[in-house]
């Protein structure tokens, strides 16, 4: 396996790229869940399947289309998506999760609508939508360089900032944060890294490596910090074990990727549940 | 001349076409400590809300620490703990340094860290709510009445002239409650900072705040604590909408 990697440059790119994503996925993922906004990236990364399809379309209409890499619509669509959610909440401010399942719905309608009139990218699309261990291009690589930068950029300078808005809005509002302009720039970078992981996981399953990682890191840590380290380790877990399987059985990434992040947290939940009962039977006096 | 830390001059507030505060005028002044009574509905969380910005008057002016809302920066000088405090998520993976330190985050600045300063000020709130031996511990361990002493240790951090408090013993035992005002008396009198308070508890507060204001939608009396207490128990019960009994207690017992 290390001397396949060594030898081919689509097996470089995937395994940089998953690694890079395995980071940057859960870190932004922990923010997201904690604020309990874990299906906005459900709803992007269907808008994102929407300028996928797009370009895809457009790709067999006008030349131009044809020169330009699918992932640059798609993070396009899922930065305007991302957009519209915050607009949209806006408008509705006593039901502002309906914001995210309007969004949602528009991605797959829109999607729907450029598959239908293609005349057929069957092998492309399922690539997208599942990811692929061959469709990395270095030029993907590089994008997910460019967005990782963005992104750990972000959180390291607005780190305080971020934790303040999540931990309680209001009183982040109320001390003179100005939340309207970090939680714009939040969606944007949600979006970029939908961008840059769907090519590994694949759009349909890309909001998974954002929560489960998380989902397990917050049984375990007593701390933000631990929770964000703990995320990070889980994330590149599932990434590299999702890779090799997948590469391994030629399969579609993304699918062994996420059952392998299920898998930690169910090992993480099974543990949890042993320490409890041990730590009851210490209290009633039984071990010692 | 000393300047007000609130000034609220003629605030009138309508949500839709009822009207929740009708033409409000209040000065709080340093080292001065609050009480705002009033029934439910009365309109004390609207008031809390707009001197927070929160909510903006329909008219009249605010104005804190002598500029008016809209242009004052320097939001650090005022700390906040709100009645939702005590409804947070205790599912978050924070530490209590986590979240007192939090309180600093206006004050650092933007795009910089904090600094191990920074850290000496959050154990230095947290010992003033006698907390300090909890900074490592989760949040959701603890108590309600332990949680609320680490949401005031947050609004406490960035040092505040004036602490801005709605309802904060909602949902914490009455032992807990005694104890909480006691606390809030040191930060009044040995600290220097002062408070406006939200309360439902008549009683126990109006014995330790210098100044009470009675709210129903408008302001039914503002002033010393003393002339508060001379009021017949009628006019209270009058303006309050439902009998009212006032049971004065000493100081020292709340104290205690």
């Amino acid at each position: 396996m290390i001397n396949d990697i060594l030898s081919y440059e689509f097996l470089q790119n995937a395994f940089l790229s998953g690694l890079i994503i395995g980071i940057i996925a859960p870190l932004l993922g922990l923010f997201i869940v904690v604020r309990r906004l874990s299906l906005i990236a459900d709803a992007l990364s269907h808008v994102a399947l929407a300028g996928i399809a797009g370009s895809l379309y457009l790709s067999q209409q006008v030349l131009f289309f044809a020169a330009l890499n699918p992932v640059y619509l798609g993070i396009a669509s899922a930065v305007g998506g991302s957009l519209l959610i915050e607009k949209l909440r806006g408008a509705y401010r006593h039901y502002e999760e309906l914001a995210i399942p309007v969004i949602l719905s528009a991605g797959i309608g829109l999607g729907a609508i450029f598959i239908s009139l293609s005349e057929g990218f069957g092998s492309d699309l399922i690539g997208y939508l599942f990811g692929s261990v061959s469709a990395v291009s270095r030029q993907d690589l590089l994008v997910v360089i460019v967005i990782a930068i963005i992104v750990i950029a972000y959180i390291r300078f607005l780190y305080k900032e971020l934790f303040a808005l999540s931990f309680d809005a209001e009183y982040a509002k109320v001390s003179g944060i100005n939340s309207r302009y970090i939680q714009m720039v939040f969606m944007i970078i949600v979006a970029l890294v939908i961008g840059a992981s769907m090519r590994i996981v694949g759009i349909l399953l890309v909001s998974s490596l954002m929560t489960i990682p998380v989902a397990a890191a917050i049984q375990l840590a007593k701390s933000f910090k631990s929770a964000m380290i703990y995320s990070i380790i889980f994330g590149e877990l599932a990434v590299i074990i999702g890779l090799v399987s997948a590469y391994h059985m030629d399969i579609a990434p993304g699918g062994t990727i996420v059952i392998t992040s299920i898998v930690i947290l169910l090992v993480v939940l099974a543990w949890k549940k042993i320490q409890g009962g041990r730590n009851a039977r210490i209290v009633k006096g039984e071990l010692v | 001349m000393t300047t007000n830390l609130i000034q609220l001059d003629d605030v009138s507030f309508k949500y839709e076409q009822s009207i929740a505060l009708d033409h409000i005028s209040l000065e709080v002044g340093e080292g001065e400590f609050w009480a705002l009574i009033g029934p439910n509905g009365s309109g004390k969380s609207t008031l809390i809300n707009i001197i927070l910005g929160l909510l903006q008057p329909t008219s009249g002016s605010v104005k804190l620490f002598g500029s008016d809302i809209e242009s004052f920066k320097h939001r650090e000088r005022i700390g906040y703990v709100s009645q939702k405090s005590n409804a947070f998520n205790s599912g978050f993976p924070a530490t209590v340094l986590e979240v007192v330190r939090s309180g600093l985050t206006r004050k650092v600045g933007m795009f910089k860290s904090f600094s191990k300063k920074d850290e000496q000020r959050t154990l230095e709130a947290l010992s003033i709510v006698g907390m300090d031996s909890f900074a490592k511990r989760n949040m959701g361990e603890l108590s309600g009445g332990q949680q609320q002493r680490v949401f005031i240790a947050r609004a406490l951090a960035g040092e505040p002239e004036l602490l801005i408090m709605d309802e904060p013993t909602v949902g914490i035992d009455q032992q807990n409650v005694a104890s909480f005002y006691s606390m809030l008396n040191t930060l009044n009198r040995e600290h220097g900072i002062a408070i406006l308070l939200v309360t439902h508890e008549i009683d126990l507060v109006t014995d330790l705040a210098t100044h009470v204001a009675c709210l129903n939608r408008t302001i039914h009396f503002h002033g010393k604590q003393s002339d508060y207490k001379k009021m017949e128990d009628d006019d209270v019960s009058r303006w309050y909408g439902h009998p009212v009994r006032r049971v004065h207690q000493h100081k020292d017992e709340v104290e205690q």
